[in-house]
């Protein structure tokens, strides 16, 4: 192999200019800084074009109903009557409910394959999971109605109403459709989410640390909680989140089996109405201007909704990632 | 473990499939294209109903193998989007199972005609396990049931037009259509129509505010709800209740009959009623003894005055087409046929169809 003594074309000195502070820049760095720059800002102005375009379509909603769109819970498209607070409930509670059912499923899963199995398990079991990512939502919905409704309706709920029925979130009719069937469709659904971020989170994990750990004669357990838990920390809250937003937007299959009816109660069994299904359901049918608006206006506040939640999950996620690195035991 | 997991999404996707409403094949491509001239291909679309699509779907599939040069496109987006569609102009012909509303006429760029193309009922279908031979429900006791004054299966409303049947002490499930649609508001036209205290207060719409039960989206929704879940009792259009041969309620009609929603009860129903100028009109509980009371007309809206006469004949021609010989599907896919008498002021309407001073069904 013949060594070139020449310098590469490739990093020959470039012509420069000068930045406002006098340094010298590449000229290609400068596009190259630019171009991105512009393509980051493009992002931004897209948010914000949709917000205003959300705004805009709401106007006259916002105007007829003010704050009360928010806290009232009647929706009665027959006497153009709106309020949207069930449906704000049912989407954060379904949501919450999927994230209680799906996080522990996950890590688990994500630290069997990342910390427990067998080399020989890992791809396809992980490979697996991600599958179930690619199930289209109209077949976990399917799988809903034909499936898990009537299994719930049969055997899980008449169990719970048994052993803990004196709770008020397991009282009232059995039907399958309702918040318990969204809140499992949504968990069954964020899985794969979850649980592969959080693998790579765990791999990424410097095996030192592991190593260190089981050095000074920690069980694989140990290792897992005191060196590789904490250490990856805040990529899993990160990977949570991926998951919940997920969860916030997801429209087909949890419209499917949730029971659709606009009423809040503490029950799991009754039925509930999400933000992203009401739009669904009832847009294509909708004629009247206010009642398009108030759908809009739905819209909307999914919108600063889903906003809302991960800016509380961004300062999770830092708080987290300040806290002091490494566990006790 | 693939061949297992294809095999269930195989199966959830045959289900979809059936489920959906089995639009007749393409023509295929063979048949189309000698005769098929670039310069007149001429290409329409509509959009509107879901309730009527499998009809107008075989129309249109058998529409292009008589003349292949004109393409139809039919989209299934519902009554609401259909009428906003029209009104905009976005496409050549809308589709409701609703009339439209006076503020909804206002917003259209023209005239346009109600032009009623089929008919259909909307069905009462349950799942009681212990039932032997049809359910029979008065309008009462359905407006009761949906109020959610009656709860139970054995309330004694319920077993005294059922004397023989043997009632559970279950609760009753009620299912509805939760997504907008034409279904609903044919349903609640019934229901306000046999009682002003429903009509009050709960009215009539592609959506109503219900007072009980869980809500199902889209015909197949409300299907799966009532064939999975004993003791369910939901509304849907005829053919997803024939189809997934659930059993259908008896209605007791106006004059007093317990009546199945067969094709010659709708027939009966739109026999019974006078069509009035503008060729809308609601057959919900109509007069006489063979009618079943929760019949519908479905209807095209076409502009009086087309902007563009080439595809307005063409699509005047194929309107004309599927009222008279695209009848004969009707009775397999559900449907009634629209009736003679109807049918007479139907084409006197069709021939009102005109571009600027064009008349476009002069032939005919």
């Amino acid at each position: 192999m013949s060594v070139s003594h020449e310098i590469s074309p490739l990093i020959r000195p470039r012509s420069k200019i000068l930045t406002r502070f006098g340094r010298e820049v590449n000229w290609g760095d400068f596009v190259f800084h630019r171009t991105t720059a512009l393509l980051a800002a493009l992002l931004i102005a897209a948010l914000a074009a949709m917000a205003a375009a959300m705004v805009h379509g709401s106007a006259e909603s916002l105007k007829t109903f003010g704050w009360g769109f928010v806290s009232s819970q009647v929706w009665d498209p027959v006497r153009d009557v709106y309020g949207a607070l069930p449906f704000i409930y049912g989407t954060i509670a379904s949501s919450l409910l999927a994230l209680f059912f799906a996080v522990p499923i996950s890590l688990g899963v994500a630290i069997f394959l990342s910390e427990l199995a067998p080399a020989w398990l890992r791809g396809p079991v992980g490979f697996l999971v991600e599958l179930l990512a690619a199930v289209p939502s109209v077949v976990y919905g399917l799988w809903g109605i034909f499936a898990l409704a009537p299994w719930l309706r049969t055997t899980v709920e008449p169990f719970l109403a048994r052993t803990l029925g004196f709770l008020p979130f397991f009282q009232g009719q059995q039907r399958g459709f309702g918040m318990l069937a969204g809140g499992i469709i949504l968990a069954i659904m964020i899985t794969p989410t979850i649980s592969s971020v959080s693998r790579e989170v765990l791999r990424a994990v410097p095996s030192a640390l592991r190593e260190g750990a089981l050095g000074l004669g920690a069980t694989p357990w140990e290792a897992v909680r005191i060196a590789v838990l904490p250490y990856a920390r805040s990529g899993l809250v990160g990977a949570t989140i991926l998951g919940l937003g997920r969860a916030l937007g997801e429209t087909m299959a949890i419209t499917m089996v949730i029971g659709n009816r606009s009423e809040i109660s503490a029950s799991l069994f009754a039925p509930s109405y999400t933000m992203a299904s009401v739009i669904a359901n009832e847009f294509s049918e909708a004629t009247g201007s206010l009642y398009l608006s108030a759908l809009a206006e739905v819209g909307l506040l999914l919108f600063v909704v889903t906003v809302l939640l991960n800016i509380v999950a961004r300062l999770l996620v830092w708080r987290v990632a300040h806290l002091p690195q490494g566990g006790s035991l | 473990m693939f061949a297992r997991r294809n095999l269930i999404v195989g199966l959830l996707l045959g289900l979809v499939a059936c489920k959906g409403n089995q639009p007749a094949p393409a023509p295929a491509a063979s048949d189309v294209a000698p005769a098929l001239k670039k310069e007149d291909a001429i290409s329409l679309t509509g959009a509107g109903a879901t309730f009527p699509y499998p009809l107008y779907s075989k129309w249109i599939s058998e529409y292009n193998k008589l003349n292949p040069n004109v393409k139809i496109n039919y989209q299934s987006i519902g009554s609401g989007g259909g009428i906003r569609q029209i009104t905009a102009n976005t496409v050549d012909f809308g589709a409701t199972d609703a009339p439209m509303k006076e503020d909804e006429t206002k917003q259209a760029s023209g005239k346009l005609f109600h032009i009623p193309a089929t008919i259909g009922a909307v069905v009462i279908a349950y799942n009681l396990p212990e039932a032997k031979g049809a359910l029979k429900l008065t309008p009462e006791v359905l407006v009761a049931i949906y109020a959610g004054k009656i709860t139970m299966w054995n309330d004694p409303k319920i077993k005294a037009d059922n004397p023989e049947a043997k009632f559970p002490a279950k609760d009753i499930s009620v299912v509805y259509r939760t997504d907008g649609s034409g279904t609903t508001a044919v349903f609640t036209d019934y229901l306000g129509k046999v009682s002003p205290d429903w009509k009050e207060k709960v009215g009539v719409g592609k959506v109503v505010k219900w007072p009980t039960g869980l809500g199902a989206k889209g015909n197949e929704g409300v299907t799966g709800q009532v064939k999975t879940t004993p003791y369910t009792i939901g509304y849907i259009e005829r053919a997803y209740a024939s189809q997934n041969k659930l059993p259908m309620a008896e209605l007791k009609n106006k004059a007093g009959k317990f009546v199945a929603p067969t094709i010659e009860a709708m027939s009966a129903a739109a026999d019974a009623v006078e069509v009035p100028e503008e060729l809308f009109v609601s057959l919900a509980d109509a007069d006489g003894d063979a009618v079943y009371p929760i019949t519908s007309y479905s209807y095209l809206l076409l502009y009086e005055d087309a902007k563009d006469a080439v595809k307005g004949e063409a699509l005047a021609k194929y309107v004309w087409w599927g009222l008279h010989d695209g009848q004969k599907f009707s009775k397999d896919l559900d449907y009634a046929p629209i009736p003679q008498k109807v049918l007479s002021k139907v084409e006197g309407r069709l021939k009102q169809l005109r571009s600027g001073d064009k008349k476009l069904l002069t032939g005919a």
